[in-house]
């Protein structure tokens, strides 16, 4: 039980990262619906993002505004830098699934169908995919 | 100018952002804008790289440090021999490949002109910032810029690329997770994201399992996105339905500038010493030898021309990579060392630059994509076909062409490390190239069109149907660059640039 509490219970923010990663990539993997597999990548992206958030809290620790006073009073801060980090990785995986979306669109009008084994379906039919 | 120079690391990326903007804005004014702004900016940028590249060698590393903020807590932008050498071959493939499009884009993409432009000088910007940045993380956005331009550029022609593309994002997409993730680690350990200080932080938690997972992610990550063998699959329809000059810039430069950026995570952040705790730089060298030899051989069923020299860029990853795996146990110069490596980064460049490019010209000028329906193209389309001979020959490695001259290094560099077994791969896979070279080859020359009756007609009624300057031009350029840098290679005239890289990884010193 002792072991069970240091490796799982302590480190829980570690094992929650590790299932929510495993869950967006059983989604990217497994699912035929090419938006499915968008939604897995997104919850594949932010499981890292939760391990870096998590690895700059501080047990009892403020926002990270500095001020000579609070100093004084012994106050601990987070880590800001994973935050900003994050930020920029955010806007990357806006981004992505932007671009992503977008191209779901353009293949939904060119083929009528989101399925992913549907599309591979018509593309075969098409004469570039012989080989 | 020596005080100019300190800046131009930083300009070049600058110029590059600031003028995917202005073409965006000029480019609604006036659609024939784009081009010229982005032949223009890129010439800029190739001047400054070889500025850049004399200074390095003359003078000493750059170092830049964005906003005055001294690292590691500001990000840092650091040129040394490798990065100026690599940035020097970027901007060279993304200069002719914007000046090739002019025309070939008018044609491929009509109405979508300005658009083109502006994320092709958004790839040129993530191309640039991966190349000069000290900062890891900096390093992780501009791939991600790199590679969301990439993804938009190859769904441009619309239909099956816009699949292609798809698969490119979800792959590419997870690979920049795993390096992400890398990142992490490595500042959950030493609190630092500048690749100088990670590297004097990290000796002494060597055996620590964060930071081998770590390397294990970067690596992973980074394989992905430069398509080595088992993680290619993203690789051939992307290359074969971008439109061709992207598939230059894909298989030229965007692959190679993925292994630059191994090369520097491998070498810069994790030293000498760390690789040669683990044997994973064998391991690479393994699944680099099968990688040539899987992508040779897929290539030579492929009908689709595009198709199959994306399968032969799966190979020449695999020849790179085999040279990177060599070079922690083969130390004599000039074949010692990432010599191999980086020479071959930029005689793949300037082969498969070339090879696209006549490729692309055959679509441009008969929609032809099928190696089939080449039929006596040698007669009608002279020049390009020439130029295609000349860069396959290349490929296959015939003297005193560049591809001859990769692969003699790479025989030289495994025969000192005493790994037999690769001399063999090489020599195989050359065979290989033959094989699927020459069915093109002949299909151009050697066969007449297939006389329908009046078997005279069809003698006269070739005639020369070439495509236009702007676009002959780069092809042909491309091709006398693969001779002439063979024979410049071969008079050892860049080697002191890959000597001072090894010099400064320490991979020169006898074992």
């Amino acid at each position: 039980m002792e072991w069970f509490i240091a490796k799982i219970f302590a480190k829980y923010n570690y094992w929650v990262f590790i299932i929510l990663m495993m869950i967006g990539f059983y989604g990217i993997v497994a699912k035929d619906n090419l938006i499915k597999k968008i939604i897995g990548l997104n919850i594949f992206q932010t499981a890292i993002f939760l391990y870096f958030i998590s690895l700059g809290a501080v047990k009892g620790g403020t926002a990270p505004i500095v001020d000579e006073a609070i100093i004084q009073k012994g106050y601990v801060y987070a880590n800001p830098l994973p935050h900003v980090l994050i930020l920029t990785a955010i806007v990357v995986s806006v981004a992505t699934t932007a671009v992503a979306l977008s191209l779901v669109i353009r293949m939904h009008r060119e083929y009528g169908t989101i399925e992913e084994s549907e599309i591979i379906e018509k593309l075969s039919d098409e004469r570039m995919l012989r080989t | 100018m020596s005080i100019a120079v300190q800046h131009f690391p930083v300009l070049v990326v600058v110029v590059s952002l600031l003028s995917a903007i202005t073409i965006f804005i000029a480019g609604w004014l006036n659609r024939k804008t784009a081009c010229c702004i982005s032949i223009a900016t890129l010439l800029a940028q190739f001047i400054a790289s070889l500025f850049v590249l004399h200074h390095v060698m003359t003078v000493g590393t750059i170092h830049y440090r964005l906003g005055g903020w001294v690292p590691p807590w500001g990000i840092e932008y650091v040129m040394d021999a490798l990065n100026a050498y690599v940035l020097v071959i970027l901007l060279f493939l993304g200069l002719i490949c914007a000046i090739y499009s002019k025309r070939n884009i008018e044609h491929e993409l009509p109405g979508k002109v300005v658009s083109f432009y502006t994320i092709y000088q958004l790839l040129i910007t993530g191309l640039c910032g991966i190349t000069v940045t000290g900062d890891i993380f900096n390093m992780y956005v501009f791939i991600e810029i790199t590679c969301l331009s990439a993804y938009a550029l190859i769904a441009s022609r619309g239909k099956i690329a816009l699949k292609a593309s798809f698969t490119y994002l979800v792959l590419g997409s997870i690979g920049a997770c795993f390096f992400l993730l890398g990142i992490g680690f490595l500042y959950a350990v030493t609190g630092s994201l500048n690749m100088k200080d990670l590297s004097i932080l990290l000796p002494p938690l060597y055996g620590n399992r964060v930071v081998l997972a770590a390397f294990v992610f970067f690596i992973v990550g980074l394989s992905i996105k430069m398509a080595l063998f088992p993680l290619h699959t993203w690789l051939p329809d992307a290359h074969a339905f971008a439109p061709s000059e992207i598939s230059a810039m894909l298989s030229g430069i965007i692959i190679e500038v993925s292994t630059y950026a191994f090369i520097r995570v491998a070498f810069s952040v994790f030293t000498l010493e760390f690789i040669k705790l683990l044997p994973i730089f064998e391991i690479l060298s393994w699944v680099a030898a099968t990688a040539i030899i899987v992508g040779s051989i897929l290539a030579i069923p492929q009908s689709n021309l595009k198709r199959m020299l994306a399968y032969s860029s799966v190979a020449n990853m695999g020849y790179i990579m085999l040279a990177v795996g060599l070079s922690i146990s083969a130390f004599r110069p000039p074949w010692g060392g990432l010599s191999p490596a980086l020479m071959h980064i930029l005689n793949h460049a300037l082969m498969k630059g070339c090879l696209f490019l006549a490729a692309g010209a055959f679509i441009y000028k008969a929609n032809l994509w099928d190696i089939k329906d080449f039929r006596g193209l040698g007669a009608k389309m002279p020049y390009t076909c020439a130029a295609f001979v000349i860069a396959a020959i290349s490929m296959i490695g015939v003297p005193p062409s560049v591809g001859f001259v990769s692969k003699l290094y790479i025989i030289l560099a495994s025969v000192e490390a005493k790994r037999f077994f690769f001399v063999g791969v090489i020599l195989l896979s050359s065979l290989l190239n033959l094989i699927y070279f020459w069915r093109v080859i002949e299909m151009m020359y050697m066969k007449r069109e297939e006389p329908s009756g009046h078997g005279h007609d069809s003698v006269a009624s070739v005639s020369h149907d070439e495509i236009p300057a702007s676009m002959l031009i780069p092809i042909l350029v491309l091709s006398s660059l693969c001779i002439l840098m063979g024979v410049f290679w071969l008079a050892r005239g860049p080697i002191p640039v890959l000597d001072k890289v090894n010099l400064l990884f320490g991979l020169v010193k006898t074992p």
